[in-house]
């Protein structure tokens, strides 16, 4: 049988390809014949939303890309941004839900080795990994499984590989029931001049194959990531790929060990849809063609098909074109690292991929018209219909509940309990560079060998997004921004992870224009360029889609690494300040979900020009050393930070806080309103900072001080709590390990 | 001092031990690959941390196989120190070169973090600069850190003064709460009956930089060096 044949084109077989009709007419139109069966699926996996972005580029290109700082921007394996003394760091996130709700070990573990690849595929040596996660409500069946799977499967990927997990954020919400989310952010160091692209220029240089052989799993990955789940989705769980994280480490010493020589021309990794969109995209981006011989491919197994070569999702595999007459050099260090590494093809002239298998040729596209060539889509954006309802909020039915109580339920709620028991299974300190151990506002490493430093955070609340999704854009990149300055940094590069639901649904492109749009506004008005990113689209189960779920990226600089700051009371009788102004923002909030079980109202209002004296008065206090600690106030608001502040620190300290105030008790509390900084410094600054804050323009109030084992509130001359931080800080560590370590 | 690391395949800490050997304690250190068969000129041999192989099949099981372990084993025999971290341990376990082996946590998880040890004797090159009792608290990271070998065994290790390190509180007790992993006896550092070949789980290079949390780890190699 004709292993290249093409069956009937039938509605069905276009489905299973995630093809339209039109798409398919495209097809016949570009290349003037049928595509056989191994360019259908080149075609497949090429025109996926996955790959060719085709919903969200429109809205993508509105983004703010460019700086002095930025080297490389989107549209390679990760962004590339200056950090000054020759060195650049090369970061990115990217998403890995699909797999991992359907495989969870192996599907967060690839998303790490995936993400990984991409940073050093770009010459860089990764030192830190973060993410993101997303699970649905603990009650729900699914959740501790999939929980301790996705944990699992980071730590044994991350740990294995020596680059270390150092900071993350988790949240648990219904929305999430039947598509997790699992986001995964990597960094890495390069000399600003060694930086390695995916370009496979020169004719008649050789293409290298490095790394695991290829076999038989992830094929269709791309496709399945770009399609809405339903009842057969366990069906799916071969095209789960398989991690080898002993391997990625070989080919992570044997890339950086090869990126000294000077033999490179272009390099890219196999991701989502595997030897097909490398070679593809590295032909494109040189314009030229390529000749490969998929016999010369490394097998895992005999007998395997053009079409399955080409659509694998092997992991631990990448493409190299080096400089004709070095290949046996190449070869050599790849081996070295016990790889295989094969010469599959050259660079040739002209525009076109052919590619042979058995001696007769298997596929034979222009290459602009497979990766260009996919129809652009204008998707429709509709305003969702229950959202003038779903902002609807009525407070009088709201009774003020018990100071102390509430904090507790708050302390215990998944979303805001410590995360400790997850970071201990992470390796994070590995690779020396960990300033800041996990569970402060940002993660901080060094940059070895300098005086600076990086403060890194990933944020986004999904329910403001839900409520207005451009206020729930603008606010996680404010806020990953708040995060890192906190930390003492400021923030010079953004990633994004855009999640969404299904794209043909305008309401959800709606969420995703708006989003973007609230992103795009911020980082324009801050300056912040956004230098790479990923789309996942189609997260939904049976109709059911995900809250919008922008997960941003934030990369801060800190010049003077003994500047940086953490969130914990350091100091008995060090003040206490509050940076912003609390308003009664209680919409969206993690307490109106705690008492009404509803997700309700509008979602705090970020004003862009408060935020940003906020960030910058914090930055400036932190990088003159008058603050002892800095601490955002977001979900559970300014009660729980307050409490978080006095927890987290490895001596726990108290605070007696006195606020007087006309709005709700509540609102003051646990309210989420943006823009609002706990700080802590020493008596001795406090006029300073005082007549500071008001030369900026920035609303500073004087709330307390630390001292004591006890977490004391004073309302209006009342006293409204009286806690031991002990006993908060025993809810807080214990709800969600218990809940993980719970059989059954 | 001279000083080399060994590179197995999968070692991870490797860049780590370096750094502390060349740039913290500023001694003459140097790669050793796993297929070298030599250490002629060495003082100290340092089995990092890691996966050596992807540590699929046991933790150090394929290591303890690799060319350079014929050179290690005779290096040991000849009085030359080395200091085996976490998969460095499990590697010299393996080997043979230390007794008893290392199994899954008791969790069944790995676990990083800062974990006090008692020092149980100084009368070691590795522990010399310490106080008997002294508290150190170093970063743990390991999944197979559970330490065990038979009754016998420990009762004639205790014997031979062979127990370098138990996990304890922050006050020196040893208790079964403060055991990370559930090793016996809750040990965490060894070394053989000559007292020149240490193996521990405890990361004693995450706490000798001075711009990084933890500074205990220090007193390992200053002991080395206090020692020598």
């Amino acid at each position: 049988m004709d292993p290249t044949a093409c069956p009937e084109i039938t509605d069905a077989l276009l489905d299973e390809h995630n093809l339209s009709r039109e798409e398919y007419q495209r097809i016949v139109e570009l290349i003037g014949r049928a595509p056989n069966w191994v360019e259908l699926g080149v075609f497949s996996a090429m025109w996926s939303e996955h790959c060719s972005y085709k919903s969200s580029k429109p809205h993508l290109m509105t983004l703010p890309t460019q700086g002095p700082r930025v080297i490389q921007g989107p549209g390679e394996n990760a962004g590339v941004v200056d950090i000054g003394d020759g060195q650049a760091v090369v970061f990115k996130i990217e998403s890995h839900n699909h797999p991992s709700f359907i495989e969870p070990y192996q599907g967060a573990a690839t998303g790490v080795g995936g993400i990984l690849r991409d940073i050093f595929t770009m010459g860089a040596r990764p030192i830190a990994l973060l993410n993101s996660l997303r699970f649905g409500e603990i009650t729900h069946p699914k959740t501790r499984y999939l929980l301790n799977g996705v944990v699992s499967g980071i730590a044994g990927y991350g740990n294995c590989i020596g680059v270390p997990t150092v900071g993350g954020e988790i949240y648990f919400d219904e929305c999430y029931n039947g598509n997790i989310l699992v986001n995964v952010f990597s960094l890495g160091l390069v000399k600003a001049d060694r930086i390695f692209l995916g370009n496979a220029s020169g004719v008649g240089n050789p293409v290298i194959y490095v790394g695991s052989k290829t076999g038989r799993d992830g094929i269709h990955g791309a496709s399945m990531a770009s399609a809405e789940f339903d009842d057969k989705t366990e069906e799916k769980r071969p095209t789960v790929q398989v991690g080898d994280p002993f391997t990625e480490k070989l080919l992570l010493e044997a890339c950086l060990e090869s990126m000294k020589e000077d033999w490179i021309v272009g390099v890219q990794d196999m991701g989502a849809a595997g030897l097909t969109s490398s070679a593809f995209e590295m032909a494109d981006r040189a314009g030229l063609g390529l000749e490969l011989n998929i016999d010369q491919v490394p097998m895992r197994e005999d007998g395997m098909s053009a079409y399955e070569v080409m659509l694998s999702e092997s992991q631990e595999r990448m493409l190299f074109v080096v400089q004709a007459g070095r290949e046996d050099e190449a070869l050599t260090t790849f081996r070295k690292w016990d790889l295989s590494a094969e010469v599959i093809g050259r660079v040739v002239e002209g525009d076109r991929m052919v590619i042979s298998h058995g001696g007769r040729t298997v596929l034979d596209l222009p290459v602009k018209a497979v990766v260009e060539g996919g129809l652009a889509v204008t998707r429709p954006t509709k305003r969702p219909a229950n959202l003038d309802d779903n902002q609807k909020l009525d407070l009088t039915k709201i009774e003020i509940p018990d100071t102390g109580k509430t904090l507790k339920h708050l302390l215990a709620t998944p979303t805001i309990a410590h995360k400790g028991f997850v970071w201990e299974q992470y390796d994070h300190m590995v690779r020396l560079n960990t300033l800041v151990l996990p569970g402060s506002d940002a993660a901080v490493l060094r940059v070895p060998g300098t005086q600076k430093a990086l403060a890194i955070s990933v944020d986004c609340n999904s329910r403001y997004g839900y409520l207005d999704a451009y206020t729930g854009g603008q606010i996680a990149s404010a806020e990953a921004c708040r995060n890192v300055v906190c930390s003492g940094a400021e923030p010079i590069g953004v990633s994004n992870c855009l999640n969404f639901g299904n794209p043909e649904n305008p309401e959800i492109m709606w969420q995703f224009e708006q989003a973007v749009r609230g992103l795009g506004d911020w980082c324009r008005f801050m300056d912040i360029p956004v230098v790479s990113g990923n789309v996942s689209l189609y997260n939904e189960t049976k109709g059911e889609a995900i809250f919008p779920t922008p997960t941003i990226a934030v990369v801060g600089l800190i010049e003077n690494a003994d500047r940086h700051c953490t969130q914990n009371f350091k100091r008995e009788g060090d003040r206490i300040g509050l940076i912003g102004q609390s308003l009664e923002e209680i919409g969206g909030s993690e307490y109106l979900k705690l008492v009404s079980s509803e997700i309700k109202g509008k979602p705090p209002r970020l004003d862009q020009a408060l935020e940003k004296n906020v960030q910058a008065l914090c930055l400036d206090w932190i990088q003159n050393g008058h603050l002892a600690s800095a601490h955002d106030c977001a979900e559970g608001g300014l009660a729980v930070a307050l409490a978080e502040c006095a927890m987290s620190g490895e001596e726990m300290l108290g605070a007696k806080i006195i606020l007087q105030s006309t709005l709700r008790p509540d609102a003051l509390w646990f309210g989420e309103t943006q823009s609002r900084i706990v700080v802590t410094y020493s008596p001795d600054d406090e006029a300073q900072l005082i007549a500071e804050a008001k030369k900026a323009n920035v609303p500073f109030e004087v709330i307390g001080t630390v001292g004591g084992n006890r977490l004391q509130f004073q309302l209006n001359g009342d006293s409204v709590m009286d806690e031991a931080v002990v006993a908060l800080n025993r809810i807080w560590t214990s709800s969600l390990e218990e809940y993980a370590n719970r059989v059954g | 001092m001279k000083c080399g690391v060994v590179v197995f395949p999968g070692s991870n800490c490797d860049h780590d031990c370096y750094h502390i050997l060349k740039h913290i304690m500023g001694w003459d250190a140097k790669w050793v690959w796993h297929k070298d068969e030599s250490l002629d000129g060495l003082d100290l041999l340092v089995l990092p941390g890691g996966f050596s192989y992807g540590d699929y099949l046991r933790a150090g099981s394929i290591a303890c196989f690799s060319p350079i372990m014929k050179a290690v084993s005779g290096f040991a025999g000849r009085g030359g120190r080395v200091l085996g971290i976490c998969n460095g341990f499990q590697v010299l376990t393996e080997a043979g070169l230390l007794p008893g082996a290392l199994m899954r946590n008791r969790s069944q998880r790995f676990l990083c973090k800062f974990q006090s040890v008692r020092v149980e004797t100084s009368a070691t090159p590795f522990t010399a600069d310490c106080a008997e009792g002294e508290v150190l608290s170093l970063p743990i990271a390991h999944a197979d850190g559970n330490f065990y070998a038979d009754a016998d065994t420990i009762k004639q290790m205790e014997d031979q003064d062979q127990i370098v390190l138990r996990y304890c509180n922050a006050s020196g007790e040893v208790t079964d709460a403060d055991n990370p992993n559930g090793s016996a006896g809750s040990i965490a550092g060894v070394v053989n009956a000559g007292k020149n070949v240490m193996g521990l789980m405890p990361h004693p290079e995450r706490a000798a930089d001075p711009a990084l949390p933890g500074s205990d780890g220090r007193k390992l190699f200053d002991s080395l060096l206090a020692f020598a």
